[in-house]
């Protein structure tokens, strides 16, 4: 079944040429419809192929199809080509069927946008170019899907670009972006020149085999695949973009910047671990210093936003400096096993609060949410499901998952696993601080500018639409209601606790059984896989005081959101919400000192650059110019010329004949 | 009278080097087209002169038959340049070679 | 024997070569070129190279250098040109530089080396004159070669599978040659552009002034300007110089 693999990509490329001419004819529904269908046959050929190579041994797992010769040059001779291997296929698995679950959403959620279909042809667009990243069976393809994704979180983001700070989000993401992918690009670069191919076969036969790779290459290596996996994966310094894309419409957020593009980063350093373990200590170690500080630093940002969405993407931020903490200590599995996780609640908790905003007429703000859980009480039930799994309570996904993190800080370093501890509680205190404003509490909804309070009777009833009832006086008033989102929306968002609560069942670690994410992975990883030396004791007592944490913190904030026994203003300080001033700094930079540097790089290219490339011409007429002059047309200059030759030619040999 | 005295090889490529520069001296000199075209002739035949004293020297006729065709060579080459130059004096009749100077940069 | 001949010979055919050079006059130049092809024939016959030398005389001196003087008088290019400037500047001096190089290299290379011959091998000079490879007196150096033998082997040489087809291209040769030369030189109805007057080169002393100047006024009545000027004309004056 494995030689369905070229279907899986195939699928939503079908549907975003589909779209492309006939999206308009369409409309709304029915090319969201068309969309979600692609996707879900796309899912559905992940899962042939899945099950073909679960039926075989672990050693047969890897498949290779090479559809053509994409790019014949010379020596670098790049085909286009699909791996389908446990790792590949868990990624498009979990892509697939996400990216079909926020497609049946994004129906209900845009529903009378006027720009109906043009969002599916983005969406489809960004599913392709996703699962050639995954599935190419080089660099090259790979880098083709992550330039694709970087290009359609740009029109993604700015969906809504009439808004100019909408258009200059997607920007500012795009742009982040590419500072990272020079260091991806670069890396490429050194893997060719040192071992001549970009194939993934090729790199990890010459690198496991041969040793092709020096420590110092290697370690050049890896760091410039951080940088490009702190790009897209939004770690620090690269993660300013994603908190500002939170611009684009929620499925956007969800999809890209929660459960798949923001992900890239981590598929790549697992996909090249081979190379990872050849480099130097240090490297890896930057790795998960760098998860950890964007860990800890992203949870404290994010305890004190305001904006429901914003409080996601810093949790996303947080979420993915956890899973590069895995990377960088060698437990690929656990961060695997994490981004799956996430992926499930992250994608949930998205929707819940698109549902959320949908139902609160595009209103974001926190603080003005409140007692929401009987008005929408599916959108409630599920969010709490994944409130639990992110916080790490067992026994939700995200508990194990985390714990499997936790336990690679523990295996690295002891104060690591201190900082990523607290980071750990932080997390269940912001969500638990989310949830409480937002479901729990008394309702701070209901209220227009002009501060009277409407009436309230009819809203906690009223599920259904809203009403614009004159009052008795004859003004206009609207009353407020938040009502459920429609079956459309609400569906995903019940499967998708589904999955949260139950993905645990992946890799429990009570036993090496129960390991099947572990087992299933065993032939990517190319026996790199750290095994963390601690007795069962050790991880039972670790596990443990991570449910202690997540409880501190589920009820320090209970105490200072439903109890309001301390007031919000001690925790909430301006410059968390700031995220530390980081952003406003890089943009005086940028606008400031910044701004000369690009200034005088332009100067220098121009005159310096353009002047030697220009000089080089003017040259070359110069002396042309001058020797033109020999060209005298006068018969006795060139008998001459003849004469004087004939003279150097005969002295010449006459040298080198010797007496 | 005699001299015992045997002219080898080297006399004769020495007259005929001679020959050759005074040809191709009065070539770069001289700017009447005919006088030059006659100094061609003795560049010629200062030629024709080593190839004989190779050929004598080396017993091979081999030199002989290469004068005979540079001969004809030469005849035929004459022939078309006087064409030449009678076609092009006659439209200037006071033309020195150095007019002759169109084809320049 | 062979010795005062030869420099008797090469006294002749050097001195042609600088009257060639140094005359004024073309006509007194063509007549010194025919001295140096006299001189060049009689090195011929020192060489052995009977053929050649009657072949020299015949052809060269008779037929080539005649054309010659037919375009001289015909053109009446006769008209001497200055000697004492040259209008390029540095031509002379350079001229004489490289000259003298090649003066010095020419004599140097051809008694220095001429003992390191390369070219046919011994075995293929003892092949007879039908194969084309032969000795002008089958290795032995001391034997003269009667004249009549000499003829009979280029004849031989000739039409040999060596010489045939040079011998078929050069008759062809010259056919073009004549073809050619009957081309360049006809009358066409039309009146034919003239030759465009442009700038002289930079290379050349001065305007154009100047140079006519350089080129030299006529010094010497020429003998034959036009070509209308008639054949009684000229021996009207001859007749009279010469005091008849």
């Amino acid at each position: 079944m494995e030689n369905l693999v070229w279907l899986i990509p195939t699928f939503p490329l079908l549907g975003f040429a589909l779209l492309l001419l006939f999206g308009r004819r369409l409309g709304e529904p029915n090319a969201g419809w068309l969309a979600t269908t692609m996707v879900t046959g796309s899912f559905l050929s992940s899962l042939c192929v899945f099950l073909g190579m679960a039926g075989k041994n672990s050693e047969n797992r890897v498949y290779e199809i090479t559809l053509f010769e994409w790019i014949p040059s010379g020596e670098l001779s790049v085909g286009l080509g699909f791996l389908a291997d446990p790792l590949s296929i868990t990624m498009a698995l979990f892509i697939t069927g996400v990216s079909a679950l926020i497609h049946m959403y994004a129906i209900g959620y845009m529903h009378g946008d006027p720009n109906f279909s043009k969002f599916f042809i983005y969406l489809n667009l960004f599913v392709f170019s996703m699962l050639m990243l995954v599935l190419g069976d080089n660099l090259l393809i790979t880098f083709l899907g992550w330039e694709g994704v970087g290009a359609c979180s740009y029109f993604l983001i700015s969906f809504w670009h009439q808004d100019p700070a909408n258009a200059s989000a997607g920007k500012k993401a795009f742009v982040t972006n590419r500072v990272g992918d020079w260091g991806f690009m670069v890396a490429m670069f050194l893997l060719f020149f040192n071992i001549g191919s970009l194939k993934y076969s090729d790199i990890f036969s010459s690198v496991i085999q041969v040793d092709a790779l020096t420590q110092t290459t290697a370690t050049a290596i890896v760091v410039m695949l951080f940088i490009g996996a702190a790009g897209k994966s939004a770690q620090f310094p690269l993660y300013l973009w994603l908190p500002d894309a939170m611009a684009g419409p929620t499925p956007v957020s969800a999809l890209i910047h929660a459960a798949t593009m923001v992900t890239s980063g981590v598929y790549l350093l697992t996909r090249m671990n081979p190379v990872l373990a050849e480099a130097a200590g240090w490297s890896t170690n930057l790795i998960w210093v760098i998860g950890l500080f964007t860990a800890l630093f992203a949870a404290t940002a994010a305890v004190a936003q305001n904006d429901i969405k914003k409080v996601l993407a810093y949790s996303t931020v947080s979420q993915l400096g956890f899973m590069f903490v895995a990377v960088g200590s060698g437990l690929y599995v656990a961060a695997i096993f994490h981004m799956i996780t996430h992926a499930f609640f992250k994608a949930l908790l998205f929707l819940g609060a698109g549902s959320v905003i949908h139902g609160m007429h595009e209103e974001q703000d926190m603080r003005k949410y409140g007692a929401l859980k009987k008005a929408m009480p599916i959108t409630a039930g599920t969010f709490i499901i994944g409130w639990l799994a992110i916080s790490g309570v067992p026994p939700f996904s995200g508990f194990w998952s985390k714990d499997e993190v936790l336990l690679a800080a523990w295996n690295e370093n002891k104060v690591a696993w201190v900082l990523l501890l607290i980071a750990a509680i932080m997390t269940a205190f912001y969500m638990s601080r989310l949830v409480f404003m937002t479901f729990f509490g008394e309702k701070r909804w209901g209220e227009d500018e002009t501060g009277n309070h409407e009436h309230e009777e009819s809203e906690t009833e009223n599920q259904e639409q809203e009403e614009i009832s004159p009052n008795p006086e004859g003004e206009e008033r609207r009353t407020f209601n938040p009502h459920e989102s429609p079956v459309l929306m609400w569906f995903p968002l019940v499967a998708l606790a589904g999955l949260a609560a139950t993905a645990g069942l992946l890799n429990l670690p009570f036993s090496h059984d129960t390991k099947f994410l572990e087992k299933w992975l065993e032939p990517v990883l190319f026996g790199n896989e750290v095994h963390v030396l601690a007795s069962t004791s050790t991880k039972w007592l670790l596990a443990v005081i991570a449910i202690i944490g997540a409880t501190i913190g589920v009820l320090s904030a209970s105490y200072v959101y439903l109890k309001n026994r301390v007031n919000p203003t001690q925790i909430e300080l301006p410059i968390l919400q700031d995220a530390w001033k980081f952003d406003r700094s890089v943009s005086n930079f940028m606008g400031g000192p910044g701004r000369k540097i690009f200034d005088w790089i332009t100067w220098f290219d121009r005159t310096v650059i353009d002047g030697a490339v220009n000089g080089a011409g003017k040259l070359t007429q110069g002396i042309g110019i001058r020797l033109k002059t020999t060209q005298t047309g006068l018969i006795r200059t060139y008998a001459l010329g003849m004469v004087i030759g004939a003279v150097a030619i005969l002295t010449y040999f006459v040298s080198r004949m010797g007496f | 009278m005699t001299f015992a005295m045997a002219i080898g090889t080297e006399y004769y490529l020495a007259l005929s080097a001679l020959l050759f520069t005074i040809g191709a001296g009065g070539l770069l000199v001289r700017r009447n087209p005919l006088i030059m075209f006659m100094c061609i002739e003795l560049m010629l035949n200062a030629a024709n002169l080593a190839f004989v004293s190779f050929g004598k020297e080396m017993s091979d006729l081999g030199g002989q038959m290469s004068v005979l065709f540079v001969l004809v060579v030469a005849a035929a080459e004459v022939v078309i340049g006087l064409a030449i130059v009678v076609a092009v004096m006659r439209r200037r009749p006071k033309a020195s070679i150095d007019e002759v100077s169109v084809l320049r940069g | 024997m062979e010795a005062i001949t030869f420099f008797i010979a090469a006294l002749i055919a050097v001195a042609g070569a600088c009257g060639v050079v140094f005359l004024k006059n073309p006509v007194h130049a063509a007549l010194s070129l025919v001295a140096t092809l006299f001189g060049v024939a009689i090195h011929f016959i020192n060489l052995e190279a009977y053929f050649l030398a009657a072949v020299q005389v015949i052809v060269y001196a008779g037929a080539i250098v005649i054309l010659f003087l037919f375009v001289i008088m015909l053109l009446g290019v006769d008209r001497a040109e200055s000697m004492e400037s040259d209008p390029i500047i540095g031509q002379r001096q350079l001229a004489l530089l490289a000259t003298a190089g090649l003066l010095i290299l020419g004599i140097f290379i051809g008694v220095a080396f001429s003992g390191e011959v390369t070219g046919v091998p011994p075995i293929e000079a003892q092949q007879s004159t039908f194969e084309g490879g032969l000795a002008i007196d089958n290795g032995a150096t001391s034997d003269k070669v009667p004249p009549q033998e000499n003829i009979k082997e280029i004849g031989r040489a000739l039409f040999s599978t060596r010489y045939v087809f040079a011998l078929e291209i050069t008759a062809l040769l010259l056919t073009i040659g004549v073809v050619g030369a009957v081309v360049l030189t006809r009358k066409t109805k039309s009146e034919l552009d003239p030759i465009p007057v442009v700038e002289p080169p930079s290379l050349m002393r001065n305007s154009e002034e100047e140079i006519e100047l350089a080129l030299g006024e006529d010094e010497e009545k020429p003998i034959g300007e036009t070509a209308d000027t008639s054949i009684e004309d000229l021996t009207n004056d001859e007749l009279e110089v010469n005091g008849e």
